[in-house]
């Protein structure tokens, strides 16, 4: 961009907020320790591919210790009154709040993604969720699920790369909040900021056991899923783990939420307003560099306004701003990983070879770290796999329709159910659409919008259960009117 | 009845048959197995254990499952499009139709599940009014558990549950009737539609539940009913791809954890048995929300 | 500045044909939503210029500056003082660009133009707020009369106001034929043409939808520039409604390749609020509009801000107000 007339120069925000150690231990029983072998990993800046610490790798006898300190602290913090359970975690979100600069560098620096997000959405959603389930801790007897709801017990949670604060959060808060403690796993290319969340939970004097991190790979998720001594399961992540993990459960007695994949439909209709549409279409999927799961990864645009779409989406793609995620004006951040990178890379190149044409606006990428230009495929089809498969990535498949009933005919035409996309100036025909989509989420003239009181999940494929708002106690809860053999993990309302 | 100078009259015998799709078909297998009653053999049935013959049931196999599938799928568009209203009229359409039959059911339960005359008019007095209560259920759900949340900005931001389409329902093995109503009306006042697999040794409620059904303004595929194995019949229904949700009350721990597994491979909705469930308690909302999904819709607020 | 607009009946022929085909073709445009279009104008809000981008905006912003006095007030002492000002912003510094133009009433035309002259601006225009700013309520006769008599002054811009009465009314057509009245009256006896500015005042016209039909009727009337608003209502430019202007004439460009400029007036008064605005134009329309030509800023206060963040910029230490001149 440095041709232009008015180039921005660079604003790095400062990364000497953030003291990192050269090494981290698991958060077990409120301190932090080796892992029980010993063994280590690193932790990698994607963007620059720089180590940014070493890690314990839990394995199968810390996910034993974490869970059996978990459940040692259950009895005193179920026992609480939810009044102090909640003041708990009103000062997590305000610490929380204090921190949140520090934390959305850190963010960037392990996970890629730009400051701006980090800072405006990530952490004040961080924040925010934490405060919302405070305020439900002493108010569980009016949630809707009966009038003396008891929690769980020990909530093994395995959380993603994407958003791994926020994932964080959207598990931690409600199950503290309903009495559960918990042991977290972040995931393995993320796990810093869950680190940090540990000493968070020190300053605010949380009791110990209440939350334990146990940082590692996929065999540690495992494990901590198939323990015995884990009442409760809750995932995000892929569809293929998810169904994984459901298998793992059956028979048992654990109850189940699962976030799980997507591939949505951000249906344009003709009359739509185009400029906020194509906002709409670019947040839709180029947000966080398109590694979301309920990204508008399909572009659904009603023919008669195609062209004008897309020459307004292509002109719109032209001034994002791919590069350093501390830039304060970068808009797309690094690919989380080597592995992601070679994934979106091979799906994209599927896309050309079933035929799609494929479309990126000139951005040079920088020389190191994980890069993937904001790209664009036209002329696809239900049948491309870049229409099916989710990419989760900066990449956006466009097909058209004609008609409304076409619309939702192609957008339901996927195993996922997690979001979908409206955008018509018609509000009855926002109503009928959204009515038809099979999706947890219907953005209606807006997208990629996540709120702590709104709930969110999948239908279908995409996983069950909800999170945030009231819904998103009931995965916390065991409702007064199932027998506690009986909680199925098919509950994605609320019981009472 | 006796008329002067004849023999006993032979009454006329029911061929119990499935009701798929709205229509009554036999097994396609061909299969029939016998249904005894189980005075003198409580609980263990069948005549090999001394109960009394009471009809040839259809032994319904994979395929006749398979049917049954397509026959709910093709009904969720309309049975989830109908109005919650709508639904609640053909629900409570049923309660006075099982009314008019309180004897039948009555018999029919007090053979399957060896009761007096009237503990099983009691049972099916409750089956009855369990109908009458889900029919109410249907237009206040949406209410209970959906509504507006106040997120933090300018957008109009609204839950409402959905239903979650086809369910499959293994029926209690233990209350041939009261049972199968408590888990087949919530399935359907929610507007999912059902594939049931009745009680193993005791289906014959479940049957003549279906000329009720068909009587009621239900539309055909709304409800299908199979009898036969329920192993036999669960494991491809759990399997299946088009099927969203199953409902493993009638599964012993085995079979409900083999069933659940493979219920994962589409991530249906599962709701898991629970031993000694209480038919005549009050049933809360469980049975509804575990197949309802909820929707949220986003819209700016703005002029 | 040329006067480079092709005739409108040549743009979009039947556009202008009826009350009626109007009416259709502004209802026709796509809705704005406005809560998405918020949260754009605040987005780009967040762009950090720091350094060399925030030196080249500085300047950039100075040189579109339309430096302002419309008081009752007005005496030909403060539009002097003002004109020397606008010549050279910083006495202390002549590397400062002098601002785009004076704006004044029509009656301080010609005191300006003498001025500008005096101080040796050259290039610094003199443009006359006309049509019964800034109400608008006036006989057409009279807003015509307005109109020459500045233009016979010597300006070289008119800042005409729309009769948003009718606009709201909806009788667009009558708006549209008095934005081309006003344009015939911009002739010079030369035959060369004063610039013409259209003010909608977009406070009254309430609707981001509103404005962006009103952003067509004056382009496709043959507006050089539009303009938000008069600064004298409680609502002036937003960078959301500046935002909608500036697509508009994006859209404009793209549909029948004229390029139109755009003035947000009223309210800006910070040099980051001006750098804001300059990075809407830097991301909605790119090099073609960066330039005084196709884009000015209304305001008065606006430059001494700009001043004083120079002054930091070049010297590293913070600026006051006792280092700049009050004028």
């Amino acid at each position: 961009m440095a041709h232009q007339k008015f180039a921005y120069a660079p604003a790095p925000e400062s990364r000497a907020i953030v003291d990192l150690a050269p090494s981290y231990g698991l958060f077990i029983d409120g301190e932090f320790a080796e892992a029980a072998d010993g063994r280590v990993f690193k932790s990698v800046s994607p963007s620059s591919e720089e180590v940014l610490a070493e890690v314990a790798r839990a394995g199968e006898a810390d996910v034993d210790r974490a869970v059996r300190a978990a459940r040692k602290a259950f009895g005193t913090w179920s026992a609480l009154p939810g009044a102090e359970r909640g003041k708990y975690l009103f000062r997590i979100a305000r610490i929380l709040q204090e921190r949140s600069r520090e934390l959305a560098v850190l963010e960037s620096l392990d996970n890629g993604k730009p400051i701006r997000e980090t800072r405006d959405v990530d952490l004040p959603l961080v924040a925010a969720h934490f405060f919302y389930y405070a305020g439900w801790a002493d108010k569980l007897a009016y949630a809707g699920y009966g009038p003396d709801p008891r929690p769980l017990g020990v909530a093994g949670q395995v959380i993603p790369w994407n958003f791994p604060l926020l994932m964080l959060a959207w598990k931690i808060a409600p199950a503290l909040a309903a009495g559960n403690t918990v042991v977290l796993k972040p995931a393995e290319t993320t796990p810093l900021s869950a680190l940090f969340f540990a000493d968070v939970c020190r300053q605010a004097g949380l009791p110990r056991g209440v939350v334990n991190i146990l940082t590692g790979y996929g065999d540690a998720g495992a494990a901590l899923v198939a323990h015995e001594g884990v009442d409760k399961v809750a995932f995000t992540g892929s569809t293929e783990v998810g169904k994984a993990i459901a298998r793992t459960v059956a028979g048992t007695g654990k109850k189940v939420t699962l976030e799980l994949g997507g591939k949505a439909a951000n249906i344009v209709f003709d009359d739509a307003p185009i400029d906020q549409a194509v906002e709409g279409i670019v947040n839709g999927i180029f947000f966080n560099q398109g590694h979301v799961c309920c990204a508008g990864s399909r572009l659904l645009v009603q023919e008669s306004v195609q062209d004008e779409v897309l020459d307004a989406l292509k002109r719109r793609m032209e001034t994002l701003r791919v590069g350093d995620p501390l830039d304060k004006n970068t808009d797309i951040g690094a690919i989380n990983s080597a592995e992601q990178l070679a994934r979106i890379t091979a799906l994209a190149e599927a896309g050309e070879a079933e035929g799609a044409e494929r479309w990126a606006p000139a951005c040079e990428l920088p020389e190191s770290g994980y890069w993937f230009a904001p790209t664009l495929f036209t002329g696809v089809t239900q049948a491309h796999r870049i229409a099916r498969e989710e990419i989760f990535g900066p990449v956006l498949s466009v097909l058209t329709f004609r008609t409304p009933a076409e619309a939702v005919e192609k957008a339901n035409n996927t195993p996922y159910g997690l979001s979908a996309g409206i955008w018509t100036e018609k509000g009855s025909r926002i109503l009928s659409m959204a009515s038809k989509l099979r999706a947890g989420v219907v953005w209606a003239n807006t997208f990629n919008k996540f709120d702590p009181t709104s709930p969110f999940g999948g239908y279908k494929e995409s996983g069950y259960g909800r999170e945030g708002g009231r819904h998103g106690l009931e995965a916390y809860l065991a409702a007064a009117d199932v027998p506690a053999g009986g909680r199925g993990h098919g509950e994605g309302e609320g019981d009472r | 009845m006796k008329a002067p100078g004849t023999t006993t009259r032979l009454s006329v015998q029911k061929t119990y048959k499935l009701y798929v799709g709205g229509k009554f078909p036999r097994s396609e297998s061909g299969r029939v197995y016998e249904v005894t009653d189980s005075r003198g053999a409580k609980g263990s049935g069948g005549g090999q254990d001394g109960g009394a013959w009471l009809a040839n049931a259809p032994l319904a196999s994979r395929k006749d499952a398979r049917d049954a599938v397509v026959a709910a799928r093709k009904a969720v568009a309309g049975w989830s499009g109908a109005t919650a209203y709508n639904r609640g009229q053909v629900l409570y359409r049923v309660a006075e139709m099982l009314e008019g039959r309180r004897e039948q059911f009555a018999r029919e339960v007090a053979d399957a599940e060896g009761l007096s005359k009237a503990k099983s008019a009691a049972v099916v007095d409750a089956a009855v009014d369990r109908w009458v209560w889900y029919a109410g259920w249907t237009d206040k759900i949406a209410q209970v558990v959906g509504g507006a949340n106040p997120v933090a900005g300018p957008y109009f931001n609204l839950s409402t549950p959905e239903p979650t389409g086809v369910v499959a329902v293994l029926a209690p093995q233990d209350s041939s009737f009261l049972g199968l109503v408590s888990v087949l009306a919530p399935v359907i006042a929610t507007g999912n539609t059902a594939v049931v697999v009745a009680a193993e040794r005791a289906p014959l409620p479940a049957l003549s539940l279906g000329e009720v059904l068909a009587t009621s303004d239900v539309p055909g595929g709304v409800v299908n009913l199979l009898s036969g194995r329920t192993a036999e019949i669960a494991t491809p229904l759990a399997a299946h791809q088009d099927v969203n949700g199953i409902d493993l009350t009638g599964a012993g721990p085995e079979l409900a954890a083999e069933l659940e597994a493979a219920a994962a491979d589409n991530l249906k909705r599962v709701r898991r048995p629970a031993l000694g469930e209480d038919w005549t308690a009050d049933p809360g909302t469980s049975r509804l929300t575990a197949w309802l999904e909820t929707k949220t819709v986003w819209h700016p607020i703005g002029v | 500045m040329s006067s480079e607009v092709v005739p409108p009946s040549t743009l979009l022929p039947d556009v202008s044909s009826s009350p009626r085909a109007l009416r259709s073709y502004l209802h026709g445009l796509p809705g704005v939503d406005a809560v998405g279009l918020e949260a754009r104008a605040a987005a780009l809000g967040t762009r950090s210029i720091k350094t060399t981008a925030k030196a080249y905006a500085i300047d950039l912003a100075i040189s579109m500056i339309d430096l302002t006095t419309l008081e009752g007030a007005d005496t030909a002492g403060k539009v002097r003082a003002l004109c020397a000002k606008g010549v050279r912003p910083d006495p202390a510094d002549r590397s400062v660009p002098p601002v785009a133009a004076i704006c004044v009433y029509g009656d301080m035309v010609a005191v300006a133009k003498e001025a500008v002259a005096a101080a040796g601006g050259t290039d610094v225009h003199v443009a006359a707020v006309a049509t019964a700013f800034p109400s608008g309520r006036a006989a057409r006769s009279v807003k015509l009369a307005d109109t020459a008599e500045a233009v016979a002054a010597g300006a070289d811009e008119i800042d005409m106001v729309i009769d948003r009465g009718a606009f709201l009314s909806g009788r667009y057509l009558d708006v549209f034929e008095e934005i081309q009245a006003v344009k015939a009256a911009c002739t010079r006896e030369d035959g060369s043409r004063a610039h013409l500015k259209v003010i909608f005042e977009n406070g009254e016209l309430s609707t981001y939808d509103n404005i962006r039909r009103c952003s067509w009727l004056a382009m496709l009337a043959g507006a050089d520039f539009i303009k938000t608003s008069t600064g004298k209502v409680g609502v002036n430019a937003t960078p959301a409604n500046t935002l909608v202007m500036l697509e508009a004439v994006r859209d404009f460009r793209r549909a029948t390749g004229v390029q139109i400029g755009v003035k947000p007036a009223g309210g800006i008064r910070t040099a980051k609020d001006a750098v804001k605005y300059l990075v809407m134009v830097n991301e909605t329309l790119g090099d073609d509009w960066l330039s005084p030509e196709w884009f000015r800023f209304g305001a008065s206060s606006l430059l001494n801000d700009l001043l004083m963040q120079r002054q930091k910029l070049s010297t590293g230490r913070y600026s006051g107000p006792d280092y700049v001149t009050v004028d």
